[in-house]
């Protein structure tokens, strides 16, 4: 497998910036080179469907912009400068100290620094994210890890029905408010509390604070989240549901609803009741469009090539699958999986009705994966799911494009889902004007 | 100064230009400072984030259209890239060029190899740049990371140049070598002046050079009327045009902050005169660059003739803007150069000039010619005003605009989302060709006009949006970090 990186989409540990940036009035303070934060926000804020900078992101993020002196004497006077101007100029409730290459680099000791910040009270704490550590979800794990090992205090009371909700990463999912906002949403028709801790209303600094409260964490994605939700069960022995599928479409959600229900031992009237009314509603809208989508005057795509990260590439292959009956030919995940989710991540593509089933290659390079995708010989017209880099594999393809993943320059993105019921009728919305409007 | 283009890395715009990325005071004062040896850079205890040199060589670099761009680095400094990519596609498209993805590898360097050094990943990287787009020349460029676990990039690209048999260009833009991250441009002109470009074999003495970024082509128009043709450079390029360079008559630059050491090192090493004006924004400035470029290219007396015409056409319409911006209040943000030009275009509409802020200053330009000076222009031809320089530092111009209330704030790279969450209506400038000239003139006044009338979405997003800032600091003097003071 190549190491190199062609076509880049999900950059490094530091992007870690937009997860602080996601929790409300949380200040990231990025102890790094001058370029870092800026380039980061461009390429996943910017470059995620235009999220802009939020509350305190973009060309607002407090920066040590480290020059040569601090490469060779260290930087952390510079640093603690940083984070005391922080304090009086930024009005926030917590803080994140990431750092970049060079303090990692050249040893600044940094615990040492927001220590002395933590001993007086302040709510602040600190992730290692130097861009060789790993990509942005590599980050996305260490902010969570940093918040429960540096920040959450040992005492605390379970509040009924609350569970902590892993899922999307922010903005690497780019449509990560959309997507947790719907989790809330059906967590909430089963009398569940969803505490989601990114974006508008979610709760910041109180949503924290709750972790240690929940009944049970529940982590909704292949892989990410486990971690955090490891370290929650051995600090505060709350238990985990590990639900590996992110649930787009009705098949899934159904099975997502009465997996968890059956978990926080729901009863099971209650989660029929919800699914009833919620599939009759869904199927009602996927039949309206039946007499365009069962019909073949419009090239409908039959196959399918998903080149995205874990979570979606996943959830996605479920959808189309099961609820639009299309097939899969060779799916793709883009992010750094840590190899021991691997094996586990490659079965679950294995695992179709009907003997179907996908190949899926892990790769971080555009190369490699556009190569693969050109060995395949498709009659009529593949529908290849990605990002904005894939529009020329697709047109040599003569494939039906969409950007679902980072990067995605040619979006918009505000509250859109794909997850939950409303998220696969969103997905088959997008897919089928962007067929109609290549017909026009 | 002598562009030494023996050096594989270009001399910082600290030392060359004794460029500042922090002051506070007025512009005369700056120019009189900037002339007598006496600027002195002044540091940030609290600083917010900025940008750096490899950011802006890949502003260039990246839009070559047979040339590949190996970055050597961990995988962040990707980040411009897709970004870049839409830019490169849409103006691929404007230019009728064939629409594809960038030419660009990153070296992915990891834990392993901050201990045990990217070689290797750096040498495949230039190998498979080569096999993957089959370019005409690879250009190297380096990061933080690579340059603190010291890699021999020079050494490795000159080794690979014989293996893929095309030039292998390291380009040193490190971010933490400079806190002017222009010294990016001149990074990247460094390396094509050094390896690409090649002495002219006869001149064409209708051949203008243009230094620029990506604008709309408005040039091909205007200079075809005085018997003038437009070579672009350095986006959408080739290799075997950048080689040739060397032939025009003149290079001309759209804005200095840009060109400067691009046009000092064609005139110095090639004898390609470098045009010496103010740039060519408002009716001042375009006057002398036009006449600049008729001094250079022997053709006074067609320049003459175009100016009386295109200023002929202009004269209704910017009387009847200038009728309705007169007395508007502005505050300005942007680039060096491109900054004092936007000056001159508010100042000839008679708008008041509540203050401007650029990213950075240089003393001097490479050229080191007075008639060069673009804020020394502004200030003899439109008279003094209030003026800052400060690296991008949002929390600095949100404290002007907090306490100036303008009609409008205009920038160029920061702070239309501070503004907007202050109920001011405001603009970034993205087409640096957009103001140019005498129709740029009109083009920007009918902005600002279209800009200021209904604010309406402003005032809304104000009213539901709160400024990450504490009361503390709105109350404070915005440069009290300035110097160390706090």
């Amino acid at each position: 497998m190549s190491e190199l990186i062609q076509e880049p989409r999900h950059f490094c540990a530091l992007g870690a910036q937009q997860t602080v940036i996601a929790i409300e009035r949380a200040i990231p303070i990025v102890h790094a080179g001058p370029g870092c934060s800026a380039k980061l926000t461009t390429a996943m804020s910017s470059c995620g469907g235009q999220q802009g900078s939020g509350y305190a992101g973009g060309d607002a993020i407090p920066c040590s912009n480290l020059v040569e002196k601090d490469v060779v004497f260290g930087g952390e006077k510079r640093l603690r400068s940083l984070i005391e101007g922080t304090l009086k100029v930024m009005d926030g409730d917590f803080f994140v100290v990431l750092t970049g290459c060079i303090s990692d680099i050249v040893g600044d000791d940094v615990g040492s620094v927001v220590k002395e910040f933590q001993e007086k009270g302040v709510p602040i704490v600190y992730a290692e994210t130097g861009g060789f550590k790993g990509d942005a979800y590599k980050g996305h794990e260490l902010v969570l890890e940093a918040i429960i090992k540096q920040y959450l205090k040992p005492g605390y009371e379970k509040k009924a029905g609350l569970v902590n909700v892993f899922a999307s990463v922010p903005n690497h999912d780019p449509f990560w408010e959309g997507d947790l906002n719907e989790i809330k949403e059906l967590l909430g028709s089963i009398g569940l509390k969803a505490n989601i801790l990114f974006g508008h209303n979610s709760g910041g600094i109180n949503a924290i604070n709750d972790i240690p409260s929940a009944e049970f964490n529940l982590v909704i994605s292949p892989w990410i989240g486990v971690n955090a939700a490891e370290l929650l069960k051995e600090k505060y022995n709350t238990p985990y549901l590990h639900y590996p599928v992110l649930p787009i479409g009705g098949v899934e959600t159904s099975k997502f609803l009465r997996a968890t229900g059956k978990f926080a031992g729901i009863n099971t009237d209650i989660i029929n009741r919800v699914i009833k009314e919620k599939e009759d509603e869904y199927f009602y809208y996927l039949a309206r469009s039946a007499d365009f989508l069962v019909q073949s005057r419009f090239d409908l795509p039959k196959k399918f090539f998903i080149i995205s990260d874990a979570s979606y590439t996943l959830g996605i292959s479920k959808f189309l699958v099961n609820d639009l009956g299309l097939l899969p030919v060779h799916q793709f995940i883009t992010e750094d999986v840590p190899e021991k989710f691997k094996k586990t991540i490659s079965e679950y593509f294995k695992d179709f009705p009907l003997g179907i089933s996908s190949d899926v290659t892990f790769s971080q390079d555009g190369w490699e994966i556009n190569e693969e995708i050109a060995q395949h010989n498709i009659n009529g017209m593949p529908l290849i799911l990605g990002s904005s880099w894939d529009m020329d594999i697709a047109s040599d393809m003569n494939g039906l494009h969409l950007s679902v993943g980072l990067p995605i320059s040619d979006r918009l993105i505000l509250n859109h889902t794909y997850v939950g019921y409303r998220g696969g009728l969103n997905f088959t919305e997008d897919i089928y004007s962007k067929l109609l409007s290549k017909h026009n | 100064m002598a562009i030494n283009l023996k050096n594989p890395v270009v001399m910082l715009r600290e030392k060359r230009l004794g460029a500042v990325s922090g002051y506070s005071g007025d512009a005369a004062d700056l120019c009189k400072k900037s002339h007598d040896g006496k600027l002195k850079d002044l540091d940030r205890t609290f600083s917010q984030c900025t940008s750096c040199s490899a950011n802006q060589v890949k502003n260039q670099l990246v839009f070559i259209q047979d040339a590949a761009v190996v970055e050597h680095g961990p995988a962040g400094c990707s980040g411009d890239i897709p970004g870049r990519n839409m830019v490169g596609r849409s103006g691929r498209r404007k230019r009728k060029l064939p629409v594809h993805n960038l030419s660009y590898i990153n070296t992915n360097l990891t834990e392993k190899d901050m201990i045990y050094g990217g070689t290797e990943k750096l040498q495949s990287g230039i190998r498979e740049a080569k096999r993957r787009f089959n370019p005409k020349a690879i250009f190297v460029t380096t990061t933080c990371a690579s340059a603190i676990i010291g890699d021999d990039v020079e050494g490795i690209c000159n080794d690979m140049e014989k293996e893929v048999g095309i030039p292998v260009v390291a380009v040193f833009c490190e971010g933490f070598r400079s806190k002017i991250w222009a010294t990016g441009f001149d990074a990247a002109y460094h390396g094509i002046l050094r390896k690409i470009v090649k002495p002219a074999k006869k001149k064409q003495q209708d051949l203008i050079n243009i230094i620029n970024f990506q604008g709309q082509d408005i040039f091909t128009e205007l200079f075809g009327r005085i018997g003038l043709r437009v070579n672009y450079i350095v986006p959408y390029t080739k290799i075997s045009d950048l080689e040739r360079i060397s032939e025009a008559a003149a290079t001309v630059q759209i804005c200095a902050t840009l060109g400067t050491y691009f046009a000092a090192g064609l005139e110095e090493h090639f004898g390609v005169p470098e045009v010496k004006s103010p740039p060519p924004y408002g009716i001042a400035g375009t006057d002398a660059w036009l006449r600049e470029i008729g001094k250079t290219v022997h053709k006074e007396k067609e320049v003459e003739e175009l100016i009386v015409s295109e200023k002929d056409k202009i004269a209704s319409k910017f009387e009847e803007l200038k009728k309705k911006l007169e007395g508007k209040m502005v505050y300005i943000g942007a680039g060096a150069a491109h900054g004092h030009s936007i000056i001159s275009i508010v100042k000839e509409y008679g708008m008041n000039l509540l203050g401007a802020t650029t990213w950075h200053h240089d003393a001097r330009f490479d050229c080191n010619d007075d008639r060069t000076d673009s804020l020394k222009h502004d200030v003899e031809h439109y008279g003094n005003f209030k003026f800052s320089v400060c690296n991008k530092q949002s929390y600095e111009i949100v404290s002007k605009l907090y306490k100036l209330r303008p009609d409008i704030y205009i920038t160029r790279h920061a702070g239309t989302i501070w503004a907007t969450k202050l109920g001011i209506p405001s603009f970034e400038m993205g087409d640096e060709h957009f103001g140019l000239g005498y129709q740029g003139l009109i083009n920007y006044g009918e902005l600002i006009l279209d800009t200021i009338s209904n604010p309406l979405f402003v005032k809304n997003i104000a009213k539901y949006t709160k400024l990450p800032y504490t009361e503390w600091w709105l109350d404070q003097d915005t440069f009290a970090f300035l110097g160390g003071q706090k």
